[in-house]
């Protein structure tokens, strides 16, 4: 995959402080075929270490999962890949150029990492439209939200995306009334309204029906390859659906990697998830 | 007038002109109730102010025209303060200190408009030949040039504000701490305008004033146009914020409100929408204070007690939050009956508005406006 630019206005360099709500990026920069890169990430709360010098590597348009055990550290390393946390040493880097240590997290979702929530975080007092609307990719400083007005194409990018979530017909309705199922689908319509290149999903189809749950993962085939996806799950059904690479982590660090085959007949992780 | 209805009569394509928009942000029935408002306030009162002989029974009365004025700064203050609180979700319990310093930089223009008409005759302003000072101290520099009161009244509780909130919202600041901050900020203020040698009269304020732009400011026709202003600077804060809230920007801040860390994981930063509302709703009560002054007459630091401000929350919770025609009526419901009150059973006052505020929370949550709707609703139903 070649060279792409994120933001080519924006040519200052990725390690530029937000100002007046500008948001000052680098250029993603996918050459070498590698989306996420973290070595010897470590995070510690209080002593516990929730990351233990993880290192992991993710490839441009890859589908991977992740799985683990309760406290493995799933959910802490995406929070250090959205900048929520910041990692007490090691390197993130998204793409070649971009230190995801130093950008805050509205930057990060601007150099194009979405992120899917555990439990579903959308707009509850807005429709359903006017959600897809707030996550689409534009200018997202205050003043361009003063002057903002939708356009007959992002209608229509907008009704895209309703019809690939299968809200179409929910369009109007305050998001809060949707049922458990389709509100994981509008965040998942929201993360695709942002076009970012890497998606993490935090279980993402807790809480679906088994019909929605194979949906789901069609989608997600089909996103990969265009994209980069890591997707962090228990259901093994799912997982398996969703075929690629699975990486096990175990108390902050990686344990195992492999197809789901290899790493479900590995000792290690069968000792970690049965016990000794 | 429902400024809540969600009708964009335009087209979903193209540029769509700025006037087109913020015409668009009212619907007909809410044009219609502002324009009734602006006639009556702009026509129907001066009438019958002056040409109605004060025997007959449709005069309204220079305390009238003094109470409802002064209920509209209310009114303006609580819009502003549901700018910030019900649609971005942030409740600031200091909102008296901007609406203070708005009618000090305009009172500072007042007391020198005084000129040598006080007790003492001096050039000086009453207070400071008291505090046997010689000469002005420097901030009140330019404080005799109308344009520079005016130009003080928005920069002040701009500028106040915007350092405040730059460094609360940086720190992620939220919920009931920051409200509490906002209490100090207001009652340290109070405290330093309380002393003499803050150069702002002391406890006594600003009071005694005789001329606005050198005409006397007790005379009627004064009164009706200060009485006039204040209701334009009312309905263009309505038409102006029913705009802000159907902005894109009014959907982020109500996003922001609700899901915080879901608006900043789609790549906008919360920090500059929060500031930009709240320094708006700081200047909108800094015009609001500057209306208030001169037809009030008296100017100090009481305005910004707590309690105050605490009173300004309350106004926009009984009216209904998030509604903005609301808080125009919550405003008049409890100022209206305050009047009453504090003339019938003054003791009794703030027992009563603590009692409003707890039946609110639990039976109104809200507001006067809600309780309309849901009986709407009920009759609907039942026609249904």
């Amino acid at each position: 995959m070649n060279a792409q630019a994120i933001r080519t206005d924006q040519p200052d360099g990725g390690d530029s402080a937000t100002q007046l709500g500008h948001v000052v990026t680098g250029e993603l920069d996918l050459s070498h075929g590698v989306a996420l890169y973290l070595e010897d990430i470590t995070v510690s709360f209080d002593g516990f270490k929730a990351l233990n010098n993880l290192t992991l590597a993710i490839n441009a348009g890859e589908l991977r999962c992740i799985i683990g055990p309760n406290g493995a550290g799933k959910t802490t390393m995406m929070d250090v890949i959205t900048g929520k946390t910041r990692p007490d040493s090691g390197k993130a880097y998204f793409g070649q150029t971009i230190d995801l240590t130093r950008l805050t997290e509205p930057e990060i979702a601007h150099v194009g990492i979405g992120r899917k929530f555990q439990k579903p975080t959308i707009f509850e007092q807005h429709t359903v439209f006017e959600n897809l609307e707030l996550a689409m990719k534009t200018d997202k400083r205050v003043w361009k939200s003063l002057m903002a007005w939708l356009t007959g194409d992002d209608r229509d990018l907008i009704a895209d995306t309703l019809r690939t979530i299968r809200l179409d017909h929910e369009a109007d309705r305050p998001a809060g009334l949707l049922s458990h199922g389709q509100k994981q689908w509008l965040e998942i319509g929201m993360l695709l309204m942002q076009e970012p290149k890497l998606l993490l999903l935090d279980e993402p189809v807790a809480g679906m029906t088994d019909d929605e749950t194979m949906r789901t993962a069609e989608l997600f085939v089909s996103l990969a390859g265009k994209h980069s996806l890591v997707v962090v799950e228990h259901d093994m059904a799912f997982v398996e659906k969703l075929g690629g690479l699975v990486t096990v982590l175990h108390e902050g660090s990686v344990l195992a990697e492999g197809d789901l085959a290899t790493v479900q007949n590995d000792q290690r992780v069968i000792e970690v998830y049965l016990g000794r | 007038m429902s400024v809540t209805a969600s009708t964009l009569p335009l087209p979903a394509a193209g540029r769509v002109p700025l006037t087109l928009r913020v015409f668009a942000a009212l619907d007909r029935k809410a044009w219609i109730a502002l324009g009734i408002f602006l006639a009556l306030a702009l026509v129907a009162v001066p009438l019958l102010h002056l040409a109605v002989p004060p025997e007959s029974a449709f005069h309204v009365s220079t305390y009238a025209i003094t109470l409802i004025g002064k209920i509209m700064c209310y009114a303006l203050v609580a819009v502003a303060m549901d700018l910030i609180w019900g649609y971005g979700g942030i409740l600031s319990l200091g909102h008296g200190l901007f609406f203070a310093l708005g009618g000090y930089a305009f009172g500072m223009y007042l007391m020198r408009q005084i000129g040598r008409d006080g007790s003492y005759q001096s050039d000086l302003p009453d207070f400071m030949v008291f505090l046997d000072w010689k000469e002005l101290p420097w901030f009140w520099l330019g404080s005799d040039s109308f344009a520079w009161a005016a130009f003080l009244v928005v920069a002040l509780p701009a500028v106040v504000a915007f350092v405040f909130g730059y460094f609360a919202f940086r720190s992620r600041i939220k919920g009931v701490y920051f409200s509490i901050i906002t209490q100090a900020l207001t009652y340290a203020a109070m405290l330093l305008f309380f002393r003499n040698e803050t150069g702002f009269g002391g406890n006594n304020g600003f009071t005694d004033f005789k001329r606005v732009l050198d005409v006397p400011i007790t005379a009627p026709e004064t009164r009706l146009v200060l009485f006039g202003l204040t209701a334009i600077a009312l309905a263009a804060t309505l038409v102006f914020a029913a705009w802000l809230v159907k902005s894109k920007f009014g959907r982020v801040l109500t996003a922001i409100r609700d899901a915080e860390s879901r608006v900043m994981f789609i790549g906008y930063n919360p920090l500059w929408y929060k500031l930009t509302i709240w320094v708006i709703s700081a200047v909108l009560c800094g015009i609001a204070g500057a209306l208030y002054v001169p037809q009030v007459g008296i100017i100090n630091p009481s305005e910004m007690s707590t309690a105050n401000s605490i009173e300004i929350a309350i106004w926009v919770a009984v009216g209904g939050r998030g509604t903005l025609i609301g808080p125009v009526i919550g405003a008049f419901a409890v100022n209206l009956a305050k009047s009453w009150f504090t003339v019938s059973f003054p003791e009794y006052w703030l027992f009563f508005l603590g009692l409003l505020f707890i039946v609110v929370t639990l039976l109104l949550p809200q507001g006067l406006v809600g309780l309309w709707k849901r009986i709407m609703n009920k009759k609907q139903g039942a026609a249904a």
